[in-house]
């Protein structure tokens, strides 16, 4: 019973959100927070099961939102489109991972850490199709016949996509496929001794983490209506290392509580942006060492230690 | 020969001396502890910025100098304790994080303190070019050089002939061994950071009077050392020279011949190459696993 408690308390407070507080400032600032929680929960899966990091999601979230948009640009429908470019962000993926996870160590974290300088130069040249630095106009969603702009709605979309998202890798990581990813984290060398073909869980993993990367990417070109290649930068990719990390590696309660300060970090910064870095990197350096498990694992110690 | 690829040439060398030294400050701590470091651009950034800083505030140009060197060799030396205490409980995974942290907060201090303008030291000599076979060169790319290979030299000499360069290879090959033969592994990981960040920041001063420098100088830097002392082979010390130089060189012919704005795209692409040819990078071995 207590257990089910704050999920319950959660999702009431996330559906009533945008009634009782409606002001679209904060309605943005929601929306945000979902799209950065859900590639966050993307990347925490990576890193919590196969303990690869990638310090390129950002580059693979503005594949899936450019790749969508340019194909909405030549007259793809815009739900199909957000679908084919999550897939040939998957492929991507796949083809990196068969690359680079051939070698022990950090290797796969090096291969996305260089996609993603490739991708933000790319981004930045291509000025006939990207529209270069000056950013690319995005087609708006259409459901039903009808362009979506509204705030509300797309808050609704997005904490929608989160939730299936969660749900999703929750399943995941509770089915035979999850339960030898967690073998891998733990004890590499006894999951390959019990025949769990690891090589090949990791690579299904990364393009599980990269094709949800683009989706979100996808989702938030159309809702924004205007992309950038700052989309892709390093920063971006360290913020959703950050998120993770705060949170607690593997953790998806963590990633979505990860994204929630890393997002409105800069909100309550605006006034201070000269120390956003020094700010952002105390937070998450404090972190690594105080709590090495992240904000989310030691307070539901807590909780349990209360309820039981 | 054409002129212009000479000039490339000098301009590669410059830049690939940076990268050079950097992956092998890189290469020095990853032998020492298996962390990939993200920071270590930073040292570059604080060894070229606080030596500018310094000449502005009226100080002489070698006491600058030294003082900046000093200022990283603490920095890389501070990270070095904190990774101590966080690998003992964390494991590797948690470390490489903890760089890139390190290398943020050193960052947003600096921006914090001194502001986001660009700044740049004086030429240690003159700043007239000097004519060489038709070619111009800066006195400075000169100096940039004969400090790349006395750094190399000296660290050659340290590594192969010195008692405690030798303990530190032997612990790089094995650490536990090493341990067992008697020798000081926690001294050696110290060592690896000090002297990865003196290499840094005296690379960065000798480079600041020509690439210039600000707070963020740092980031790129140390991404290409990452990807110079991986083309080189993971693990290899003249492997992460070879690897920053030819990094350096192919930059400044792909923004000669080809554009400008895609030399950042080039490291990566050589990486792939030579993972495809091979697999440990250019002078590395098979062994991989490094735990």
């Amino acid at each position: 019973m207590a257990s089910a408690l704050p999920p319950l308390a959660l999702a009431i407070v996330a559906i009533g959100f945008p009634i009782v507080l409606t002001n679209p400032f904060f309605i943005a600032l929601a929306n945000q927070v979902f799209l950065n929680a859900a590639v966050a929960v993307s990347l925490s899966v990576l890193l919590g099961t196969t303990g690869q990091l990638s310090l390129g999601h950002a580059a693979f979230v503005a594949l899936g939102a450019y790749g969508s948009a340019l194909l909405a640009q030549h007259g793809v429908a815009v739900p199909a489109s957000i679908l084919i470019a999550t897939i040939l962000v998957g492929l991507l993926g796949w083809g990196l991972a068969r690359l680079f996870l051939r070698l022990a160590g950090y290797y796969l974290a090096i291969a996305t850490l260089g996609v993603g300088l490739v991708v933000a130069v790319v981004l930045r040249n291509e000025k006939e199709i990207t529209g270069g630095i000056d950013g690319l106009t995005v087609e708006p969603l259409a459901l039903w016949g009808a362009d979506i702009y509204s705030e509300v709605v797309w808050y609704y979309i997005l904490l929608a996509a989160l939730t299936l998202i969660i749900a999703a890798t929750l399943t995941l990581l509770k089915s035979p496929a999850g339960r030898a990813l967690r073998a891998l984290h733990d004890a590499e060398t006894a999951a390959i001794a019990l025949g769990v073909d690891t090589l090949r869980l990791k690579v299904q993993v990364f393009v599980y983490s990269a094709a949800l990367a683009a989706l979100m990417g996808a989702l938030y070109a159309h809702y924004v209506g205007f992309i950038s290649p700052n989309a892709a930068s390093f920063h971006r990719s360290v913020e959703f290392v950050m998120m993770v990390v705060i949170g607690g590696i593997g953790s998806i309660a963590g990633a979505v509580l990860g994204a929630l300060i890393i997002t409105l970090l800069p909100v309550t910064l605006a006034d201070f942006e000269q120390f956003e870095t020094l700010v952002a990197g105390s937070i998450l350096l404090a972190t690594l060492i105080f709590l090495p498990e992240g904000l989310v694992r030691p307070v539901k110690r807590i909780w349990r230690r209360r309820v039981s | 020969m054409d002129l212009a690829i000479l000039q490339f040439l000098s301009s590669g060398i410059t830049e690939g001396a940076r990268y050079a030294l950097a992956a092998l400050g890189f290469t020095i701590i990853f032998n020492a502890s298996g962390v990939i470091n993200f920071a270590q651009g930073e040292s570059i950034m604080l060894g070229g910025l606080i030596s500018a800083i310094l000449v502005q505030a009226g100080w002489s140009l070698p006491v600058a100098i030294l003082a900046a060197v000093l200022c990283a060799t603490l920095a890389s030396i501070l990270l070095q304790k904190i990774s101590l205490r966080v690998l003992q409980r964390s494991g590797i995974l948690t470390v490489i994080v903890l760089t890139v942290a390190f290398g943020m907060v050193v960052r947003g201090t600096v921006r914090a303190a001194a502001g986001t303008s660009t700044m740049t030291l004086p030429h240690f000599s003159s700043a007239q070019p000097l004519s060489l076979m038709g070619a111009t060169i800066l006195p400075q790319t000169l100096w940039v050089i004969v400090t790349a290979l006395l750094v190399l030299a000296i660290l050659g000499w340290f590594f192969e002939c010195s008692r405690m360069g030798r303990a530190f290879m032997a612990t790089a090959s094995n650490a536990i061994t090493a341990q067992l033969m008697g020798i000081n592994t926690k001294m050696v990981l110290l060592l690896a950071f000090t002297i990865s960040g003196i290499v840094g920041a005296v690379a960065g001063a000798v480079t600041a009077p020509i690439t210039y420098t600000s707070f963020d100088a740092g980031v790129m830097v140390g991404l290409k050392a990452v990807i110079g002392a991986i083309l080189g082979g993971m693990g290899s010390i003249p492997g992460a020279v070879v690897g920053g130089f030819l990094l350096g060189i192919a930059e400044a012919l792909t923004a000669g011949y080809v554009s400008s704005a895609y030399k950042d795209a080039v490291s990566f692409l050589m990486v792939v190459l030579v993972f495809l040819v091979r697999p440990n990078g250019l002078f590395g071995r098979p062994a991989v696993e490094r735990v």
